[in-house]
């Protein structure tokens, strides 16, 4: 489904990406860990297409994705940013209207098809009671919540989330990630996160990318990836990785340097 | 889409274009004013008629045109930059598009309606000019900060406003005419301005008042807004050419007003929210209103004589700056 080859991005003269490449099936949910500065929001920057490549291609449905006009793009693939300064008058309905942008004129004219698409994906986000309220005044949780309801509004065969739990509380945390898994399942999304909670990439992810420097330093399920020395070499600190009491995933456990 | 706001705005702008017509030198009853514009003969607003044919409607129909490209010119800057306080004065657009302007007016025209002509198309090209130029300046790489797009509209408006205070004490004659225009006064009558200005205005504001969801998309960022799928790069060209041309055609005739285009669309989105679909053609409207009503006042402060309405504009529009610049500072929030 979604293939990044060979993927190499440099800011100005420094080098951010070195030659990344991975690939997520439908129905799948990747994990891009690794330590802050990795590349992992690069990687969702560069795989959408707002800044340019050095090198590699990335390839949906075997189509080259980045040779498509900038509205076609929004079709194939949604991305949830960080919640960070989103402007704050703006209502949710508004908000979450605007991704159907792909599918409307230069106009922004929204029929009742539209209407009914954010609307229902507002649903999907457990959001509905939201929709009068301004994108300021809501907490980080229903603030991400909001932002995944414009990404599904979009209507995309392939999902990337960048550190959506990052300010959210436990209980946000898990219920965000609860609804992703659900949605990966019902309606057979491909989907990519960035995440910086090694243990919530475990739980829910069923493969795991560990980023460092750039470059990819291991893959495969959160078992193969998740060794002590793999993440102790990765973040630069002890760490112990114990099994998890009652799924097969693992733990790790931070230790004091 | 919401109608109220709209019929507001109408209406405080009908009121203001009747005040417009009735207020001057002589007063002419708003009864007397409906009965010219419908052309209804009557021998004893024979005078009235001649006032209001050929003075009062030539100036209020500039005044409201040159209002409407201010408030919508302002609307498009600061939905392009995000940024509260952008309009076309901080850019360094309208005085690019003033030096334009004092340049044709310095060249003898053989024919006065040529020059008339003449005026607003030297001001567009100082607009673009100056849009490309501060553009040029601003950009690092591939981006355009914010910051570094005022910082060399304010240093280019400077040199722009210094070059065109350079060639106007230089001008033959006509000095207190240059002033007033300086200050923003429009008292050049007859409708040859109107005409000039017109077809810049036309396409100008009508390409405005369709980018209204390119600019909602805008107010998410560059990343969010191409995820969503809009081309930025050719949004933000086109938006801002119409911008300037609207810019250019308002100060072509009506000089330097400053504050209209910061003030309305501000007083528009607190009042009737953040859409831009919505808040373009309100701000059209409500900077139609709101240089009428100044222009009323410019009339009537200091009678018989009249003050360049940029004055009054000032009055006003400086303490509200100030009052948005702490409000932003505060609230972070607009």
């Amino acid at each position: 489904m979604l293939k990044i080859i060979g993927m190499s991005v440099s800011y100005g003269s420094r080098q951010v990406l070195h030659n990344v490449s991975l690939d997520v099936q439908p129905g799948e949910v990747l994990s891009l860990i690794g330590p802050n500065g990795a590349g992992k929001s690069t990687l969702i920057r560069a795989t959408s297409g707002v800044i340019p490549l050095q090198g590699g291609t990335v390839d949906i449905d075997g189509d080259d994705y980045l040779s498509f006009s900038t509205m076609k793009r929004a079709r194939y693939l949604a991305v949830v940013p960080q919640a960070v300064s989103l402007p704050p008058a703006f209502s949710v309905w508004e908000t979450v209207l605007l991704g159907r942008t792909p599918y409307l004129n230069f106009l922004g004219q929204v029929s009742s098809k539209d209407e009914e698409i954010a609307r229902s994906a507002l649903q999907k986000v457990d959001a509905l009671n939201l929709t009068e309220r301004r994108v300021g005044e809501l907490s980080g949780g229903e603030q991400q919540r909001v932002l995944l309801a414009r990404a599904l509004a979009q209507s995309t065969p392939v999902l990337m989330l960048d550190e959506p739990t990052v300010h959210l509380d436990l209980q946000y945390q898990v219920s965000l990630m609860e609804i992703i898994r659900t949605l990966v399942h019902t309606e057979n999304l491909t989907v990519i996160i960035a995440l910086h909670d090694l243990n919530l990439a475990a739980r829910y992810s069923d493969r795991v990318v560990l980023l460092v420097d750039g470059e990819v330093k291991a893959a495969g399920t959160a078992l193969q990836v998740m060794t002590p020395e793999t993440i102790s070499l990765a973040y630069h600190l002890p760490v112990q990785v114990i099994p998890h009491p009652f799924a097969d995933v693992p733990l790790v456990l931070p230790d004091r340097k | 889409m919401k109608i109220r706001p709209f019929i507001y705005s109408l209406v405080f702008l009908l009121l203001t274009v009747v005040l417009s017509i009735a207020v001057g030198a002589v007063f002419i009853p708003p009864a007397d004013v409906w009965r010219v514009l419908t052309g209804q003969p009557a021998h004893t607003v024979s005078q009235a008629a001649t006032i209001v044919l050929t003075l009062r409607l030539p100036r209020t129909a500039l005044v409201l045109l040159t209002g409407a490209a201010l408030g919508g010119s302002g609307a498009a800057y600061q939905g392009l930059f995000r940024n509260p306080l952008a309009d076309p004065y901080l850019i360094g657009v309208a005085s690019g598009a003033g030096l334009g302007a004092v340049v044709a007016m310095n060249i003898h025209w053989p024919y006065k309606f040529g020059g008339q002509m003449a005026i607003p198309a030297a001001a567009f090209i100082g607009a673009i000019a100056t849009v490309f130029l501060v553009y040029a300046l601003a950009r690092i790489g591939k981006t355009v900060p914010t910051t570094n797009l005022i910082l060399a509209g304010v240093a280019f408006s400077a040199f722009a406003t210094a070059i065109t205070s350079f060639l106007m004490l230089h001008s033959t004659g006509e000095l207190r005419r240059a002033i007033s225009w300086l200050l923003g006064g429009s008292s050049t009558a007859g409708w040859e301005p109107v005409l000039a200005i017109l077809p810049y205005l036309a396409i100008g504001l009508g390409i405005l008042l369709l980018s209204g969801h390119a600019l909602n998309l805008l107010q998410f960022g560059d990343d969010q807004a191409q995820q969503l799928g809009l081309s930025i790069t050719r949004a933000r060209t086109l938006i801002l050419l119409a911008a300037s041309l609207a810019t250019a055609a308002a100060v072509s005739f009506s000089g330097i007003i400053g504050f209209i285009g910061l003030i309305v669309p501000h007083v528009m989105r607190l009042w009737f929210g953040v859409d831009y679909r919505r808040l373009l053609p309100l701000s059209l409207l409500g900077g139609a209103a709101a240089l009428l009503l100044s222009d009323v006042l410019a009339r009537v402060v200091a009678a018989p004589q009249e003050i360049p309405v940029g004055i009054v504009t000032a009055l006003f529009g400086a303490p509200f700056f100030l009052w948005v610049l702490r409000r932003a500072k505060n609230q972070g929030y607009w």
